[in-house]
């Protein structure tokens, strides 16, 4: 069955060099740079990419990121945890709007 | 859960593992290997002498390379042990490491220690950790290990019961935590005392390991803090993709990936250290292999004689180590072998 995405592409992303190299290079590069250990450690970069990838809604970074997470020695607790950091903020930043929408309501109403 | 073997699974026939590992696949270890300069493999020099003492295990976990279980009777017999014995006492290889199954299973194990502490030689018992609950008869080996100075190194394949008994069975665990509290009572895992408790840590999935020194911080921190049990170093080991673990990767769907990620992390700096170049793994019956991998994939040791009744020392320092597909296991990322990661 022919879907948007393909969970094979994740192993080609190296390929988009193929249509640009140098980008892709520069960007392969500075990603790499990104996940190293750093002021913070790899296996929190990692957690920080899950949660990112659940906001993103990117399945391709999603599976990725899980994997690893679990290969970085996290617990399956902890994934969720990260994942509810996500979901939170993004509840929040809908929530949070709420105030605009009382500010807006208390102008406009008498 | 019975064995692959009593079960009548395919792969409890080491060629229908092999023609699996063959197929649709381009990337020859072999290749890789001859491209880090390192085909054909050599040992280095003979320092372990990995004796499996039998497959008889009072578990069966999911993962084990071995097919090992209660169902299992192959046992090695007080005259193949004698015969390790007499080698080791004529030759200088300084390390015995007994495993199985649950080495202490068989019936002549605290006589082969007792003979094998004798000669002076560094031991090390693969304890399942739960056989020490397992039988009345059992209780007192923390205290026998101790006195012949025996190194225990146990699996444990998480500081959580839900991962561990993911892998172990259940209620594992638990036993487990009981076995190291009369380990560490005994004198294991404590400074000062010599007496080395090891854990060995491998991923309960498939996945690769992560770092082993984070890991063993991890295990530390939550075994001392949650149950008050402590230990010496962790070994960080890698799945091999044979046995019950291969079975796991196929019907989760997971064996292609899992190869695939074995392949794109082969690191010819772990390639250079794996353990097959300073250990001969004996088999139950005495036959000779590069490893306990090979053991279970019947793949005999080759350029020497291929059994201890014959034992070579001179043809199997120089013999070409024999290597396949399942080989990428032992080389991948920091890499892979029963004293943890390589690099």
């Amino acid at each position: 069955m022919e879907t948007y995405y393909n969970p094979a592409d994740l192993a080609k992303f190296g390929k988009i060099g193929d249509f640009d190299k140098a980008l892709a290079d520069k960007f392969f590069s500075y990603y790499n740079e990104v996940f190293k250990e750093g002021a913070l450690t790899a296996r929190e970069k990692s957690l920080i990419a899950l949660a990112v990838s659940h906001t993103v809604q990117c399945p391709y970074c999603i599976d990725a990121y899980t994997t690893d997470t679990l290969e970085k020695g996290c617990t399956e607790e902890q994934l969720m945890e990260a994942v509810h950091v996500a979901a939170a903020i993004r509840g929040g930043a809908s929530l949070v709007h709420g105030v605009q929408m009382m500010n807006h309501t208390k102008k406009v109403m008498m | 859960m019975k064995s692959l073997k009593a079960s009548g699974h395919p792969f409890s026939i080491s060629t229908l593992q092999l023609e699996h590992l063959h197929a649709h696949r381009s990337d020859q270890f072999t290749d890789r290997m001859a491209d880090a300069g390192l085909h054909p493999l050599k040992p280095t020099r003979i320092e372990i002498f990995q004796i499996n003492v039998g497959k008889m295990c009072n578990q069966t976990c999911k993962h084990c390379h071995v097919d090992a279980g209660p169902d299992r009777k192959e046992i090695m017999t007080r005259e193949t042990l004698q015969r390790c014995l007499d080698i080791l006492a004529t030759h200088d290889i300084p390390t015995i490491d007994i495993t199985g199954g649950a080495p202490e299973m068989n019936p002549h194990f605290r006589w082969f220690v007792e003979e094998a502490a004798r000669l002076g030689k560094h031991i090390i018992d693969r304890c399942n950790l739960t056989i020490l609950l397992a039988n009345p008869k059992y209780y007192d080996l923390p205290q026998f290990l101790a006195k012949h100075r025996v190194e225990v190194v146990s699996s444990l394949p998480h500081y959580t019961a839900v991962r561990t008994d993911r892998q172990r069975g259940d209620g594992v665990f638990e036993k487990s935590i009981q076995a190291m509290r009369m380990l560490n009572e005994a004198g294991y895992g404590q400074e000062g005392t010599g007496l080395e408790l090891n854990l060995v840590y491998n991923p309960t999935g498939a996945i690769l390991p992560g770092p082993q020194q984070e890991l063993e911080a991890d295990f530390k921190r939550h075994l001392l803090s949650e149950h008050g049990v402590y230990f010496n170093k962790l070994y960080v080991i890698t799945n091999m993709p044979i046995s019950r673990f291969l079975d796991f990767l196929v019907v989760s769907g997971n064996y292609e990936t899992y190869m695939q990620k074995l392949i794109d992390a082969f690191n010819p700096s772990a390639a250079m250290g794996v353990m097959c170049r300073n250990t001969l793994s004996i088999g139950w019956d005495g036959t000779l292999y590069d490893c306990d991998f090979n053991q279970m994939l019947d793949i005999k040791i080759q350029d020497a004689p291929v059994h201890i009744d014959h034992f070579d020392l001179d043809a199997l320092t120089n013999r070409s180590i024999v290597v396949d597909q399942h080989c990428y296991g032992c080389t991948a990322g920091l890499g892979s072998s029963c004293g943890g990661q390589v690099v």
